[in-house]
């Protein structure tokens, strides 16, 4: 049921029944490192190519996913799934071994939470009873794509982020499947903003208004505060870009320190793995959130959060030709009571 | 309750910059410097030696190219000048060798696609701005000095 501006409230409550996440090396040495299920040292997963091999740690990632949930692929009704790549192909081609309906999405790194919205929408709608969200990115396939070849020798700005290698993938299943899990109470589909931010190498701060326009209207739509929830978690902000977020709403006059996180400051140990501004990359949020946040509310640790995946939805031809960088933000609160 | 954020483009733009961290510029102006030279230096290392061996200053200078280039190439496809070159910034770009590292990286990087589309296609990615702005310079500077010598 659609309630306020843009907010859609899950009567059925469909919930979250498992996740699975895979990393590769830097994200290993990272400090969330012991949360994540799978993780590869070879960043080609035996593969030649690195399109081929992010392709393939999508595929162990869902595999993965299956074996922990006790689920056999033709048992899913559905998938949603989603990376950064032309035309998608980590997922497509992934898609091509599971024999799983496909749905092929892109919203940059939103994808994750947009994945996760129509994947709860379809089991809310008693369309289907098993359907699964993932989403994956790989630092050299998104480098060779977005920025310079990986030999060349040139230095980053400091408000560069590093796109994550890593993907993540999670089962929503109705609220009386006999397994208990968080639920999906409310979804907020993002508005695609923009501030006229132009730089390729500041993304975060590009984000930011996309973030607090939705964040302000799940608020406001649902009547809910901040500190309603024991983390709003954004997916690829960066250290500047969560700066930027906390103080914006501070001068609203809203409080979101302490409960702001953002899974692309919290994936790295930025001064030791010399990554800028954090990670990023569509598998940043879900490897994050099927890692370390999906444990936090399994062990109750934390029972409501809301997470906010981010996305910036430019392409190297739209930045040689001048164009600025659009937001977008997708958010999706997961609470442990329904 | 307003949904935007409370702020034109250009406010919002200037206030990014504010909050942005700079690029160390001192800093990485002095490892150019340092390092720029130290390549410089090697290139006159192999210079004097090869003038010692009594080649002319012709072929002692084409010599020193060829060998900086191989360097360069050679340091690329070991995976250490990307390092240099985050250590070194401009001082390993400029240089000849940095002109080899933007030829050989994107023709490691784009094998993958094959000899011809992939490797043949995107060698001079990065390069092929310098090779056409430069060539094209180098002619319309000979041209007018051609013009000259004519009524001089």
């Amino acid at each position: 049921m659609k309630i306020g501006k843009q907010t859609i409230k899950l009567e059925n409550t469909p919930k979250i029944l498992q996740t699975s996440s895979m990393v590769g090396p830097k994200e290993k040495q990272g400090p969330l490192s012991i949360y994540f299920d799978l993780d590869t040292k070879d960043i080609f997963l035996g593969e030649k190519s690195f399109e081929k091999a992010e392709s393939k740690m999508l595929e162990l990632c869902i595999l993965n996913l299956l074996k922990k949930s006790s689920t056999k692929a033709e048992d899913v009704d559905y998938i949603f799934a989603g990376d950064l790549l032309n035309q998608c192909i980590s997922s497509g081609y992934c898609m091509r071994n599971l024999g799983i309906p496909f749905f092929g999405l892109y919203g940059a790194c939103s994808t994750f939470c947009e994945s996760l919205t129509l994947a709860s929408l379809f089991v809310n709608a008693n369309y289907a009873q098993k359907v699964v969200a993932a989403t994956s990115s790989h630092f050299c396939s998104a480098e060779r794509q977005f920025r310079m070849p990986l030999e060349h020798g040139n230095q980053k700005s400091p408000t560069a982020q590093c796109t994550v290698t890593a993907a993540g993938s999670a089962i929503v299943v109705p609220k009386d499947f006999s397994i208990s899990g968080p639920y999906i109470t409310y979804v907020t589909p993002g508005k695609v903003v923009d501030y006229n931010i132009t730089d390729m190498t500041n993304m975060g701060s590009a984000m930011v208004p996309a973030v607090y326009n939705t964040l302000a209207t799940h608020l406001q739509d649902t009547g809910r505060t901040p500190d309603y929830y024991d983390a709003i978690v954004t997916g690829d902000l960066g250290v500047l870009g969560s700066e930027i977020i906390v103080d914006l709403f501070k001068k609203d006059g809203i409080n979101l320190q302490g409960i702001h996180a953002d899974c692309g400051a919290l994936i790295y140990n930025h001064d030791m793995q010399d990554t800028h501004c954090g990670g990023s990359g569509c598998g940043c949020m879900a490897s994050v959130f099927s890692g370390y946040f999906f444990e936090q509310l399994k062990t109750k640790k934390m029972n409501k959060i809301l997470i906010i995946a981010t996305g910036a939805l430019m392409s190297t031809l739209s930045s040689q030709q001048g164009e600025s960088i659009p937001g977008i933000a997708h958010a999706v609160a997961i609470e442990n009571e329904a | 309750m307003n949904t935007n954020i409370n702020m034109t483009n250009q406010e919002y733009s200037d206030y990014v910059d504010k909050k942005a961290k700079n690029s160390p510029i001192i800093k990485n102006v002095a490892l150019a410097f340092l390092v720029g030279g130290i390549i410089c230096m090697i290139g006159q290392l192999i210079t004097d030696i090869f003038k010692n061996f009594g080649f002319s200053k012709d072929d002692t200078a084409i010599i020193t190219s060829i060998s900086l280039i191989f360097l360069g190439a050679f340091l690329t496809s070991i995976n250490l000048y990307s390092k240099i070159g985050k250590f070194a910034g401009a001082g390993s770009i400029i240089p000849i060798t940095g002109f080899s590292n933007s030829v050989v990286a994107p023709a490691i990087e784009f094998k993958t696609e094959g000899y011809i589309l992939g490797l043949g296609a995107n060698m001079f990615k990065i390069a092929g701005p310098v090779l056409v702005y430069g060539i094209s310079s180098s002619v319309a500077v000979g041209f007018i000095y051609w013009l000259i010598k004519l009524f001089m």
